[in-house]
């Protein structure tokens, strides 16, 4: 929409300023809300995190600035370290192959079914998204605990939970969050010329052939974009691993998030959160701005 | 590939989604049902009726319906009244502020709750509803600035010009013109803010005391912890309450946001 040619000439001068700041009005409560709630937490979580600032104890009151040493400390804390491993193997095992391929191949399979069947196969996929987190830690539970339906089935008497915690919150994921690349690749797909497809099949291309060299390069940005997004929400997942198994057992399945929650909420120290708080912030940015270069923005 | 196989992979995969909620769904009409998926036949809803108590249920759907509208109606309001001049006017930095809205949308709320904790606690906001809410709106905002934007593009400024020429300012022109006209954009950005909040389990269990004024989210995972392996029909009736408002509002405006997944396109700035 051009909503250019109808705003009157700027005026120069007093009067000028005067209307630019009446007509920049409107922006003012959300500004103020983003700066008071989100851009001070961060800025202030960039001085925290150089202090040794706890919740409570002589340090909350007086905190002194210690330099990088929260983020030395980091690097020597084994916990932090599991910590961060578990949360790529997470964000990898669940994001990047879990739900992207999944999600694909279901966008895929999809394709030429009649509408009976990709409403169903929808209907059930996105159940599982818009599902709140913590019913869908409900479902895996019963599903996984040690007299859960799986073992039930199987007749095996294995604490799952415990055994295998990364497999279990990596499934749950995969199940929760599929839903969100099967819409993005459905959208994609749709794009997908289908003579370009069908000619390819003609001069003979098998269906992985037509895949790899004719789908998939069309649909490359989508791809890249998909999986910029699905890190970042699964980088910051909190709930669902917590009320599934709560880190456990022992920090077998204690994500950066957690950890984080773990020492600066549980066990006040602020300082030491804040600086793996900013850690987890610059990784997200990172993914952010790749993102922001991958799609097209439009004025 | 072969017709058949892709529809048996289809269904494996619909089976396998549903499988884990269908339980849920059957155990929340089951006597006595367990952890573990075994239909007994039998139906009551008197799971229903043992958790429709007010500590149990009302308190905490009362709760959530108090936090999320209200994290709704905030967010709608002032993002409003921000996409109007970003959606009206000329502005110098407009590319720069839209980009960092977008940007923002990706970094990990997880970890701004940490200076939010301590902030709230500082300042004696912690366990505040009003303060929570406030947080969560501004988490919600970059996102429903943008939304609301390209809702309010699609509104033709030629009909604006009537009300200009009667000598209305923006506040009337965008709360009797434009506001009317893009009801339906507005109805899409307050419930996907609202649902987004219904679900939310973070930011309640850090921020508030666990008492009272604890939403559903947080009271669910309590009684999980403690009487879920012995009361799981109860359990999965509280799910079922708790997870059909955020089903029915996704329906609601399913095809409206189908737009947003639209990845390899290019996006609206």
């Amino acid at each position: 929409m051009t909503a250019t040619a109808l705003s009157r000439p700027v005026a120069r001068g007093p009067s000028g300023r005067r209307r630019a700041l009446r007509r920049l009005a409107p922006l003012g409560p959300a500004l103020v809300l983003m700066v008071l709630f989100l851009a001070g937490p961060i800025l202030w979580s960039l001085y925290v995190a150089f202090t040794n600032e706890t919740l409570s104890g002589t340090n909350s009151v007086s905190p002194s600035f210690v330099g990088p040493a929260n983020f030395v400390r980091m690097f020597g804390d084994a916990d932090f370290v599991n910590s961060f491993t578990l949360t790529f193997v997470f964000v990898v095992g669940s994001a990047v192959v879990g739900q992207n391929t999944l999600g694909l191949m279901i966008a895929l399979l999809q394709r030429g079914r009649s509408r009976a069947t990709r409403s169903t196969v929808n209907g059930v996929v996105i159940a599982a998204w818009v599902m709140p987190e913590v019913v869908a830690a409900l479902c895996w539970f019963s599903f996984l605990a040690e007299e859960g339906t799986l073992n039930t089935l199987t007749g095996i008497g294995q604490e799952w939970l415990y055994t295998a915690p990364m497999v279990a919150v990596i499934l749950a994921n995969v199940w929760r969050g599929t839903a969100f690349s099967m819409l993005v690749y459905s959208a994609a797909l749709s794009e997908v010329p289908a003579e370009l497809v069908e000619a390819a099949a003609v001069d003979g291309a098998g269906t992985w052939q037509r895949l790899w060299h004719i789908t998939l390069p069309l649909i490359r940005r989508s791809i890249m974009a998909n999986l910029m997004l699905i890190t970042l929400q699964t980088l910051a997942s909190f709930g669902l691993i917590y009320t599934l198994t709560g880190g456990g057992p022992g920090n077998a399945s204690q994500t950066t998030p957690l950890y984080m929650y773990d020492k600066a909420l549980r066990y006040g120290e602020i300082a030491y959160g804040s600086a793996m708080a900013l850690v987890m912030l610059v990784i997200g940015a990172l993914f952010s701005l790749v993102y922001l270069r991958l799609i097209k923005v439009e004025d | 590939m072969g017709r058949l196989a892709a529809r048996i992979a289809l269904l494996v995969v619909a089976v396998s989604f549903a499988a884990p909620f269908l339980w849920v769904v059957i155990a929340s009409v089951q006597p006595g049902a367990g952890l573990s998926a075994q239909p007994t036949g039998e139906f009551s809803l008197g799971n229903f009726q043992a958790v429709l108590t007010w500590e149990t249920t009302i308190l905490p759907v009362i709760n959530s319906i108090v936090i999320s509208a209200g994290t709704a109606l905030i967010t709608v309001l002032v993002a409003a009244l921000a996409a109007y001049p970003l959606s009206r006017y000329e502005l110098r930095y407009k590319r720069s502020f839209m980009l960092t809205l977008l940007f923002t949308t990706g970094l990990p709320l997880t970890a701004i709750i940490v200076p939010v904790y301590s902030m709230f606690y500082r300042f004696n906001l912690y366990g505040s509803v009003p303060a929570m809410v406030l947080f969560l709106a501004a988490s919600a905002l970059p996102f429903a600035i943008w939304l609301m934007k390209n809702f309010m593009d699609g509104v033709p400024v030629g009909l604006e010009e009537a009300a200009w020429v009667d000598g209305a300012g923006w506040v009337q022109s965008l709360v009797r013109v434009v506001g009317p006209l893009m009801a339906p954009g507005i109805a899409v950005v307050g419930i996907f803010v609202f649902v987004g909040q219904w679900g939310n389990f973070f930011a309640p269990f850090v921020l508030l005391d666990e008492s009272e004024e604890a939403p559903a989210a947080v009271t669910i995972y309590t009684f999980f912890s403690q009487y879920g392996q012995v009361a799981y029909g109860e359990l999965a009736a509280f799910s079922i309450i708790y997870t059909a408002p955020a089903v029915v509002l996704y329906v609601a405006v399913n095809k409206y946001l189908a737009g947003t997944f639209n990845l390899g396109g290019a996006v609206k700035g």
